[in-house]
C-alpha cells in the first residue's frame, strides 16, 4: 500500500490552472524526484501537500486515511514535513544553531518558559542525534553554510514523527561536496523507512538519489521514470517536445560584436573568460544558483565592478560605474525578481502601468521636468499593443496584472527606447506558459541589439536563445550551440 | 495572479468604501465647520478663518517638509529644532550682528539647508538610520541654540556672555513677514504657506523630480536600477525639509519679534501629525503635500472651534491625538479587504 496517494488534484489561480488533475503515489522508504518546467505545477502540488493551499478538487490519502491539511501545522501533525528552498529564514543572525533548532518548540510553547543554556544544548543535541547529523550547536546561525542551514531545517522538520519529507531544490545553493553529504544523509533516512519527495533538475541529484522521477507538465503528471533515469527523455517529457528542435530558428550571427568582454574575472581569483555579444542575437547564460549569472549581468550594467578585465561597447572602452552610465550608453537591464528590482509597492505613486514603463526614460521624455503632455500614456499604450498586455488601461495598477503581464510591462519599459545591449535576469519568473511565449517572441523580434538572458532553468534557455553559455564558479565555459545543450547543462 | 481581474471584480461595496475613505476628511470638515458655526457664529467670519490659517501656517510649512522626507522613505525629526534654532539665529543675526532683513532671511534659510545637508550626509553617506540621525540632530540643535546667548532669550538690549550689550534690533521690514496682511485681509504667513503648498504640490505630483522622489521611497533599488541617483534625491529631500523648517522659524521670529528659547516646542509633533493625517485625505495612504496642508488646517479649525466653545487649553493635545488616531484608523482600517 502506498504511503501517499494523490488522485485528480486540481487548483486554479484565477484563470490559470496550476494543477489540473494530478495523480501520483509515493511509498514509504523511497526517494522520488519531482521534475517540471516553470509553471508545471510543482510548487502548487508541494503547497497543497504542506497545507498552505487547499485544492479545488481531488483527494489525498496518507497511510490509508484521508489527508486534507488545512494549515502547515496540520500537515506536520499528520507526518508530512516540508523544507522550503530558502533556508535563511530557518533561523536568524544572533541565534545559535541550538536556538534555531528549538525555535519551533519555543513558538508552540512545548519548551519551558525559563531556559538554561545547558537544557537548550541538551535538547538540540538530542534532535541532531535523532537524525544523525553533526552541527556546531553554539555557532551563530548566520555563520552556517547553506548546506548546514538545510540540515538544521531537516533536523527540525524530522523532530516530529514524520513519514514524508518534502524538499524543494535542496541542492540548489550548495556545492558538490556538501551535496554528497546531504545525499548520504537522505539515503540513510530513506533506508530507515522515510518517504522523501524532492524537487530538482540536476542530473547529479537524480543519479545519486532518485529511486523514481515523476515529471509534471501543465498541472498534471505526464511521465514516470524508474531507475536508471534517462535524463534526456525526462527533460523531453518535461518540456513536451524533442530536445533537438528546441530552437529551430536559432540564428548564427557573425560580424562586429556590440559588447566585447576580454580577460574578465567576476570575482578575484576566478578563471578569466571572454564574451562577445553580436547585434541581433539572443544569448542565454545558465547555471545553478550562486554560479555568477546575476553577477555577470550586474557587472555589465555597472552595479558591480569587475575584479579584472575590460569591456568594449561598439568598439569603444566601456566602464560603467552606475546604472545611469550604462543606461546612457544604451545598456539596459531588467533585474531579477521584478517586485524587488523594478516595481513600486501598490498604492504608491508610480505603481501604475505607464509610470512603471516611463521611470528610466523620464529625463528623455520630459526634458523640462514637468510631467505634462501625453508622452507617457502613448508609450504605455504602444507597449500594451505590441506586447499584448492584458490590462484595463495604461494607468491600471501593476498589482491588477498577472505575473506574465507584469513581466511584459517590464520588457516594455526597456523596449520603449532603443538600446545596444539588453540584459534580462530571470525574465520568466512567475510567468505562465502563454505569456512566456509572447515574451520570447518579443525578445527575439529585435534585430539590432544584443540580448543577454540569465536563467537558472535550462529549458528556458533552450526556448529563448540562439546561443547558450554555461556559467559555473563565476566563469563561463565554452559556448555550446543550442542544438545539443541539455545534457551538458550540468557540466 | 489572484488579482487578475480586480478591476471588474471590485464590488460596489469596495468602491463605496474607497469613496468614503477618499472623502471622509472633507465630510468631517464640513460637519465640524457647520457645527462650530451654528454654535458660535463668529467662528465663520473671515477674520477668524484667517487667524486660523495664520496659526497653522508654520505647522503646514514644516509638515510639507516632513512630507518630502516621507516621500523618499525617510523621516526628519529635526525640523522642530531647526525651526526653533532658526528663530534664535534670526534674532541673533539682527540683534547681535545688527544685520537687516535682506541678510538675515538668506542666512537663516542657508542655515536650514545646511542642517539638511548634514542630515543627508549622516543618512546617505554614513548610513545612519534616518530616525536616529535626525533625532541626534534634534538634540544637537536644541542645545546649540542656547550656547551663543548662554541660555538667554534674545531681545533688544541683550547682555552677551562676555558682558557687553547687544546694540541691534529687529528690522521692521523683517517683522512684516509675520505681521503684515495683504489687502488688510490675508496675513503674509498665509500667503507664504499657500505659495509653499502650490510649489511643493506641483513639485511632488507633477514633475519628473517628484516622481523620482516618491520612487526612491517606494523602491530604492528599482529607482537606482532605473538610472536615478538615489543619494542625490535623498539629499535634496533633507535639504528641502531643513530649508522649509528654517522658513517656518523665520515666520515665528517675525511674528513674535523675539528669540525665545522655548519657541517651537510643539512644532515637530504638530507637523508630523499634519503629514500623517494627510495620508487619510483623499484616501491615498501615502504622504502627499495637499493632504498635509488639509491636515494642518483641519487641526487648526478644530482647535480654534473648541477654544471658542471654551474648551480648556490643556485638552488640545488630547484632541490632536484623537484626530490622528482616527485618521490613521480610517486610512488603514477601511478597505483593508480591498488591499489584500
Amino acid at each position: 500500500m502506498p504511503l501517499l496517494r494523490i488522485d485528480g488534484l486540481a487548483h486554479a489561480f484565477g484563470p490559470t490552472k496550476a494543477l489540473a488533475g494530478a495523480s501520483l503515489e509515493i511509498r514509504s522508504g523511497e526517494i522520488v524526484a519531482l521534475m517540471g518546467a516553470n509553471g508545471a505545477g510543482k510548487s502548487t502540488l508541494v503547497n497543497v501537500l504542506a497545507g498552505t493551499l487547499a485544492p479545488d478538487h481531488g483527494t489525498m490519502t496518507l497511510a490509508g486515511q484521508s489527508y486534507a491539511p488545512r494549515s502547515p501545522a496540520e500537515a506536520t501533525d499528520a507526518g508530512v514535513v516540508t523544507v522550503h528552498q530558502s533556508t535563511e529564514r530557518v533561523g536568524a543572525p544572533g541565534l545559535t544553531v541550538a536556538d534555531a533548532l528549538l525555535l519551533q518548540a519555543y513558538a508552540d510553547r512545548s519548551a519551558p518558559f525559563f531556559l538554561s543554556r545547558s537544557a537548550v544544548r541538551r535538547k538540540a543535541a538530542a534532535m541532531l542525534d535523532n537524525v544523525g547529523f553533526e552541527l556546531p550547536l553554539d555557532r551563530d546561525f548566520a555563520e552556517l553554510t547553506a548546506a548546514d542551514r538545510q540540515l538544521v531545517a531537516i533536523a527540525r522538520a524530522l523532530s516530529r514523527r514524520a513519514s514524508l519529507l518534502i524538499l524543494d531544490e535542496p541542492t540548489a545553493s550548495i556545492s558538490g561536496r556538501e551535496s554528497e553529504r546531504l545525499y548520504a544523509i537522505l539515503r540513510r533516512l530513506r533506508d530507515e523507512g522515510l518517504a522523501i519527495l524532492f524537487i530538482s533538475h540536476r542530473i547529479a541529484d537524480l543519479n545519486a538519489l532518485a529511486d523514481r522521477a515523476i515529471v509534471m507538465r501543465g498541472g498534471t503528471v505526464v511521465g514516470e521514470f524508474a531507475r536508471p533515469i534517462d535524463f534526456d527523455r525526462a527533460v523531453e517529457t518535461m518540456i513536451g517536445r524533442p530536445l533537438r528542435t528546441a530552437r529551430p530558428d536559432a540564428r548564427v550571427v557573425h560580424g562586429e560584436p556590440v559588447l566585447e568582454m576580454a580577460g574578465v574575472q567576476l570575482v578575484a581569483g576566478s578563471t578569466p573568460f571572454d564574451l562577445k555579444l553580436h547585434p541581433g542575437e539572443v544569448v542565454a547564460v545558465t547555471g545553478v544558483l550562486g554560479a555568477g549569472k546575476s553577477r555577470l549581468l550586474q557587472a555589465i550594467f555597472g552595479t558591480r565592478t569587475l575584479a579584472a578585465g575590460a569591456m568594449r561597447l561598439d568598439g569603444r572602452n566601456y566602464r560603467p560605474t552606475t546604472p545611469a552610465d550604462a543606461i546612457n550608453a544604451g545598456v539596459f537591464m531588467a533585474g531579477e525578481d521584478r517586485h524587488r528590482t523594478s516595481l513600486m509597492p501598490s498604492d504608491w505613486p508610480g505603481s501604475a502601468l505607464a509610470p512603471t514603463i516611463s521611470l528610466p526614460h523620464l529625463p528623455k521624455w520630459y526634458p523640462l521636468g514637468f510631467l505634462f503632455g501625453t508622452r507617457e500614456r502613448q508609450e504605455a499604450q504602444r507597449a500594451i499593443d505590441t506586447l499584448g498586455i492584458k490590462t484595463s488601461g495604461p494607468y491600471a495598477p501593476m498589482s491588477s496584472l498577472s505575473g506574465g503581464n507584469q513581466q511584459k510591462v517590464i520588457l516594455g519599459r526597456w523596449n520603449a527606447e532603443p538600446s545596444r545591449v539588453l540584459l534580462l535576469d530571470e525574465p520568466f519568473q512567475g510567468v505562465d506558459v502563454g505569456a512566456r511565449h509572447d515574451i520570447i517572441t518579443a525578445i527575439r523580434a529585435s534585430t539590432d541589439r544584443a540580448t543577454l538572458i540569465a536563467t537558472s532553468d535550462p529549458e528556458e534557455a533552450l526556448e529563448v536563445a540562439d546561443r547558450i553559455l554555461i556559467i559555473d564558479h563565476h566563469t563561463l565555459t565554452p559556448a555550446l550551440d543550442a542544438q545539443r545543450p541539455a545534457v551538458a547543462i550540468e557540466a | 495572479m489572484t488579482t487578475l481581474n480586480s478591476e471588474n471584480q471590485s464590488s460596489a461595496g469596495e468602491r463605496l468604501s474607497a469613496a468614503i475613505r477618499a472623502s471622509a476628511v472633507f465630510i468631517l470638515l464640513i460637519v465640524m465647520v457647520t457645527g462650530f458655526a451654528l454654535a458660535q457664529p463668529a467662528y465663520i467670519n473671515v477674520t477668524n478663518l484667517m487667524s486660523i490659517l495664520q496659526a497653522v501656517s508654520v505647522v503646514a510649512i514644516l509638515g510639507a517638509g516632513v512630507t518630502i522626507t516621507l516621500a523618499v522613505g525617510g523621516f526628519d525629526l529635526s525640523i522642530g529644532a531647526v525651526a526653533a534654532s532658526s528663530v534664535m539665529a534670526a534674532s541673533y543675526s539682527m540683534i547681535v550682528w545688527g544685520l537687516g532683513v535682506y541678510e538675515t532671511v538668506p542666512l537663516v534659510l542657508l542655515f536650514g539647508a545646511l542642517v539638511g545637508l548634514v542630515n543627508a550626509f549622516l543618512i546617505v553617506r554614513l548610513r545612519v538610520p534616518d530616525l536616529l540621525a535626525t533625532l541626534a540632530m534634534m538634540f544637537l540643535l536644541t542645545g546649540l541654540q542656547l550656547i551663543p546667548t548662554a541660555g538667554r532669550s534674545i531681545s533688544a538690549g541683550l547682555i552677551l556672555p562676555d558682558g557687553s550689550t547687544a546694540t541691534g534690533a529687529y528690522d521692521p521690514a523683517f517683522l512684516l513677514i509675520g505681521r503684515s496682511s495683504f489687502f488688510g485681509v490675508v496675513p503674509a504667513p498665509v500667503v507664504i504657506m499657500a505659495l509653499v503648498a502650490i510649489v511643493l504640490f506641483v513639485l511632488t505630483e507633477r514633475t519628473r523630480l517628484g516622481r523620482l522622489l516618491f520612487a526612491t521611497g517606494g523602491n530604492e533599488l528599482a529607482t537606482r536600477l532605473a538610472g536615478a541617483s538615489v543619494p542625490k534625491l535623498k539629499t535634496l529631500a533633507y535639504v528641502l525639509s531643513g530649508t522649509l523648517a528654517s522658513l517656518g522659524g523665520i515666520i515665528v521670529a517675525a511674528r513674535v519679534g523675539r528669540g525665545d528659547v522655548s519657541s517651537g516646542a510643539s512644532l515637530l509633533m504638530d507637523s508630523v501629525a499634519a503629514a500623517l493625517i494627510g495620508f487619510a485625505v483623499l484616501g491615498l495612504r501615502r504622504p502627499n503635500v495637499f493632504g498635509t496642508i488639509v491636515g494642518a488646517v483641519f487641526v487648526g479649525l478644530l482647535l480654534n472651534g473648541l477654544t471658542m466653545l471654551n474648551a480648556p487649553y490643556y485638552t488640545q493635545d488630547f484632541v490632536k491625538g484623537a484626530v490622528l488616531v482616527g485618521a490613521l484608523a480610517l486610512t488603514y482600517g477601511l478597505g483593508r479587504s480591498q488591499a489584500r
